[in-house]
């Protein structure tokens, strides 16, 4: 079995001025290629954390994680830089669309640090925002967009440079549920059309039912891995 | 390392302009550090440039000659004879623009009412002109008309000390070469003004031949003065000068008048400490809007990171911000600055100050003069500096750890 991402005792205590916070606690886990799996569990439960630590956003206490096979304990902060921008898409619960540029730039955003032709790059643009049901909004700004748009906008930029593992934080938490559910069977199809792995942290159903494996955590720790269909 | 300067570009200019208030206050406190800068260097360069011009004028020169000892002791006794072949041919080159031979000994003038201590200076006119401020310088009755003039002109401010006037005669009571007492009455010729003013009390002037005759002196000097195009190019004439005669004394402006270079070092010095001061205050405006920028896009430096820009390119993105202020910034000031020079290029009248002016030998109009290398020095120590001290704005924006960033509200 092929993995895109290993865990291997994996733990993450934050320090708040004298206390010692146990986010994450011997976390091993494999996510396979192409897997649609969610991240549940309730507030603290460290759903985020094991998101941002698989994403090389953050570095674990202890434990190793390794993307593709590439542990990412090994890389400095440019090479991990590197890897986010070749294997790696992210969609984030506010968006975090960068605002002084259009929705297209955003999407052509790292495809141009990938050092991809403008005329691929605005091709491939224009393609996935016409995928994700944004066509005719390409030129607006994110501020002239919907919350659901601006999400689109988020999926189309984490899909479109072609990552092999697309992680998303509370994707649909600022959506309504019209909306979630769009933005999910979107989500589906391009799981299935462009061979991506995704991996979701959420307290909604929605996602939920819509994922093939549920991972529930509870303080720190897994206490429930769940696969469907 | 692969810079991705079109995106780095489009990211810097539009993120300027979120904040266009602030970025035009920025720019506006930029553009005036350098019109400040720039025009104030022009001002002094151009109030230094008079003062050494009077003062070059004032019988000093770019170059004098003398026999050994006589700048110590400027006696008859320190008298060379006229110049004649080498030394002739060597002031007679090109590079040496006008020079004058100069009889000049301590003397006493007296008038029917009162005597002066003063420095009698024994000119040809002719050579004076292009040389020292004599050509110009007679405001009422006459110049010498040559060598021979039997004549004398006085400052005005010894014409009224001595309360004598145009056509009257005074008596020159000297040392003459065989240290007898040489005196001769002169009659009052030319009334000539000067700056400073008390070039008007310090020499009268009579013709070359006459200070020959009356001092016993014929066929010799105490002095050759002269000018060369450029003051601060001096050392092929003095080389050959000196070795035309060397018997002879021959020093550039910056040894016989240590002050007036002095003068110059100082006027460097001041403009580089007003360059500081003006640049520190400009770079607390640079640093703190750049800060602030940083801080109020700490979500975006996260998110930038995420999505894979090396923190090397956000460090240039922030820089790339901070070149786009500085260029603006120093464009519009250049432009402010030379459109203030263009206007004032006929001078600035200062007269209501006239007076103090006057007593330290600056004219009451004040003519700015920009030098390239003035212009270029606050150009470059704004641009260089100012982006050194964006790197610590830039170096904060890419250290960020990402989770951090994001998660920042």
């Amino acid at each position: 079995m092929e993995y895109t991402v290993v865990c291997r005792n994996l733990s993450k205590v934050y320090r708040q001025n004298s206390i010692a916070v146990q986010a994450l606690a011997d976390i091993n886990l494999e996510i396979s290629k192409k897997d649609f799996l969610c991240l549940s569990g309730p507030s603290g439960s460290g759903k985020s954390t094991l998101l941002n630590l698989i994403g090389g956003l953050d570095l674990p206490t202890s434990g190793d994680v390794s993307v593709d096979g590439i542990a990412l304990a090994t890389l400095d902060r440019a090479a991990l830089a590197r890897l986010r921008l070749t294997r790696i898409g992210f969609v984030f619960q506010a968006y975090n669309l960068i605002p002084v540029l259009s929705a297209r730039e955003n999407v052509e955003f790292v495809m141009q640090l990938q050092g991809i032709s403008a005329a691929e790059r605005r091709t491939r643009a224009m393609d996935i925002l016409k995928e994700v049901g944004l066509d005719g909004l390409e030129d607006r700004k994110p501020g002239e967009l919907s919350g659901g748009q601006q999400q689109r906008v988020a999926v189309a930029r984490a899909i479109v440079s072609g990552p092999s593992l697309v992680l998303a934080d509370e994707p649909t938490a600022n959506l309504d549920s019209k909306t979630a559910e769009n933005l999910m069977q979107m989500l589906v199809q391009m799981n299935a059309e462009h061979n991506v792995t995704f991996v979701f942290s959420t307290h909604d159903k929605l996602v939920m039912d819509f994922s093939r494996r549920l991972i529930k955590l509870h303080d720190g720790r897994i206490v429930e891995d769940v696969r469907r269909g | 390392m692969q810079i991705y300067v079109p995106l780095l570009v489009t990211l810097a200019w539009r993120n300027l302009w979120r904040h266009v208030r602030r970025t035009l206050l920025i720019l506006f406190a930029l553009a005036l550090g350098v019109w400040s800068m720039v025009t104030l260097a022009a001002l002094t360069r151009g109030s230094m440039e008079q003062q050494l011009t009077s003062a070059f004028a004032n019988l000093i020169g770019h170059i004098q000659i003398h026999l050994p000892g006589y700048r110590d002791d400027p006696v008859i006794d320190h008298r060379f004879a006229e110049p004649a072949g080498a030394l002739r041919d060597a002031l007679d080159a090109p590079d040496i623009l006008a020079w004058a031979a100069r009889v000049r000994v301590p003397a006493v003038v007296s008038s029917e009412q009162e005597s002066a201590g003063i420095t009698l200076v024994g000119i040809d006119p002719a050579r004076e002109r292009g040389l020292s401020f004599l050509a110009n310088a007679v405001k009422e009755g006459r110049m010498l008309m040559d060598a021979d003039d039997p004549g004398i002109v006085l400052g005005r401010k010894l014409a009224e000390r001595l309360e004598t006037a145009l056509g009257r005669r005074v008596v020159i009571l000297s040392q003459d070469s065989a240290n007898k007492i040489a005196d001769r009455g002169f009659r009052v010729v030319g009334i000539f003004d000067s700056q400073p003013e008390m070039i008007e009390t310090a020499y009268v002037f009579i013709g070359l031949a006459q200070a020959q005759r009356l001092l016993r002196m014929p066929g010799a000097v105490s002095e050759i003065g002269l000018i060369a195009p450029d003051r601060n190019r001096l050392d092929a004439p003095l080389d050959r000068l000196r070795a035309a005669a060397p018997q002879l004394d021959v020093q550039p402006w910056t040894q016989i008048e240590p002050t007036l270079k002095l003068t110059e070092s100082v006027t460097d010095v001041i403009l580089m400490i007003w360059y500081v001061i003006v640049f520190v205050a400009m770079s607390f405006g640079l640093v703190n809007t750049l800060l602030m920028a940083v801080f109020e896009r700490t979500r975006e430096f996260g998110l930038f990171q995420a999505l894979g820009m090396p923190p090397s390119q956000i460090l240039g993105q922030v820089l790339v911000e901070s070149l786009f202020l500085l260029a603006v910034g120093l464009a519009l000031g250049n432009l402010l600055a030379f459109a203030t020079l263009a206007a004032t290029a006929d001078g600035i009248d200062l007269s209501a100050f006239a007076k103090g002016f006057e007593m330290i030998g600056v004219s009451p109009m004040l003519y700015p003069m920009l030098k390239f290398d003035d212009a270029l020095s606050a150009n470059l120590l704004v641009f260089v500096l100012g982006l050194a001290a964006s790197l610590y704005p830039a170096w904060r924006a890419a250290r960020y750890v990402p989770v951090e960033a994001i998660t920042r509200t």
